[in-house]
């Protein structure tokens, strides 16, 4: 590494520093996601539903680009000045809202849909077709409400106080679609058990 | 993540729902059924993984930070090639200083992650994780980010790359097609690390 000059020390670090902090707030959330996952009842609700393990992955990544994909068109618009950062009955701002929920809901339900699939068609024990779709739906439409209503207070209320939402957007989706993503899933799987 | 498909305009009828959710559901679909592969790694490793809950925890993290890394690495090198300060050497120092910094941040990240991992499975009553000592918990987690951490490099410069020269915005190929792979290798990684560790 005899090309590592002071210069790109100095400015490795300037960049380390401009970054250090908003890792550091998905990490705390992660943290939180995972110590959710990783408490005995939900171990055990793993092993109790075959596929519920299997969708995990897709079901927090989806968070990020459907709610992901609002924060940045909700950006646009504002810098645009097609929206105003204020919650009214703007007809661009309903249909990216109205759009957004069809999609979470849509793909939750297909996630649920694919993992009972999978493990059908590979002859592996799966939990019932109908509980797998009903945590993600559940799941998918708690965390579709609190996820649209938290993205755009924050979005709005940074880019009231001068905050570009561009450097907002792709930390508030991760953080809370992984805290508020496995809580749900969670409560998903106990309105599965109650109904039963 | 993020802007993927999206070609917002200033009329009406990019704003319709219908627009929307017609550009959006055929990506969603394709990379949840990709997603279905980390899945599929995580329920065939169920065994390794339920019997050390302690490894659970690491998964969101796991999921988010190889995003989180390989935009803040690609969403830099796409600004440098708009600005047209950027020549693919691995000498060049835009490219290095910005290695150098994501590496930096990963070591940072993954030490911790590791020790406040083991730290909840210490917490009583609520019962989180368990099953790997503060050396094990610690080993797996810095071995396993580098790891994504290269990964997150490599694909960052190559994404990068490959939009300059195909002529697409990088802004947006690069960032989501970089994070929706690093989310998707981030648990696959830990599992290869887990096997070989533990």
């Amino acid at each position: 590494m005899f090309f590592l000059s002071v210069s790109v020390v100095r400015d490795a670090a300037r960049i380390y520093r401009g970054s250090i902090a908003v890792l550091a707030v998905s990490l705390a959330g992660g943290l939180f996601a995972g110590s959710v996952l990783g408490v005995d009842s939900m171990a055990d609700a793993f092993t109790e539903y075959p596929g519920l393990l299997l969708l995990l992955p897709a079901f927090l990544a989806t968070r990020g680009n459907v709610y992901g994909a609002l924060g940045a068109r909700i950006s646009t618009g504002l810098h645009q000045g097609l929206i105003k950062p204020r919650l009214e009955r703007d007809s661009r701002l309903i249909n990216a809202v109205v759009a957004s929920f069809i999609n979470g809901i849509s793909v939750s339900v297909f996630i649920g849909f694919m993992s009972w699939g999978i493990l059908s068609v590979l002859g592996r024990e799966s939990a019932a077709l109908w509980e797998l779709v009903g945590v993600t739906l559940v799941a998918g439409l708690l965390t579709s409400v609190v996820m649209i209503i938290g993205l755009l207070l924050i979005v709005f209320g940074g880019y009231r106080r001068g905050i570009d939402p561009d450097n907002l957007v792709g930390p508030i989706v991760t953080t809370l679609g992984d805290m508020f993503g496995v809580v749900f899933l969670y409560i998903g799987v106990i309105v599965v058990e109650v109904m039963l | 993540m993020g802007n993927s498909g999206d070609a917002v305009g200033g009329s009406v009828g990019s704003w319709s729902v219908r627009a929307i959710v017609g550009t959006m559901i055929p990506v969603l679909a394709v990379l949840s059924v990709l997603e279905m592969g980390s899945g599929f790694v995580l329920h065939e490793l169920e065994q390794t993984f339920l019997g050390r809950p302690t490894l659970l925890v690491l998964v969101p993290v796991m999921i988010a930070m190889g995003g989180n890394l390989g935009s803040i690495l690609s969403a830099r090198l796409s600004t440098r090639l708009h600005l047209g300060t950027l020549s693919f050497s691995p000498r060049d120092p835009v490219i290095m200083t910005n290695v150098v910094a994501v590496l930096a941040l990963a070591a940072t990240v993954f030490t911790a992650l590791g020790f406040f991992a083991y730290g909840l499975t210490l917490v009583p009553v609520v019962g989180v994780g368990g099953g790997m000592t503060l050396r094990e918990t610690v080993l797996v987690s810095v071995v396993s980010g580098m790891a994504l951490a290269v990964v997150a490099v490599v694909l960052s410069i190559s994404a990068t790359y490959a939009s300059y020269r195909l002529g697409l915005d990088p802004d947006d190929t690069t960032i989501p097609v970089v994070t929706n792979l690093c989310d998707i290798l981030g648990v696959v990684i830990l599992a290869v690390v887990s096997l070989l560790v533990l």
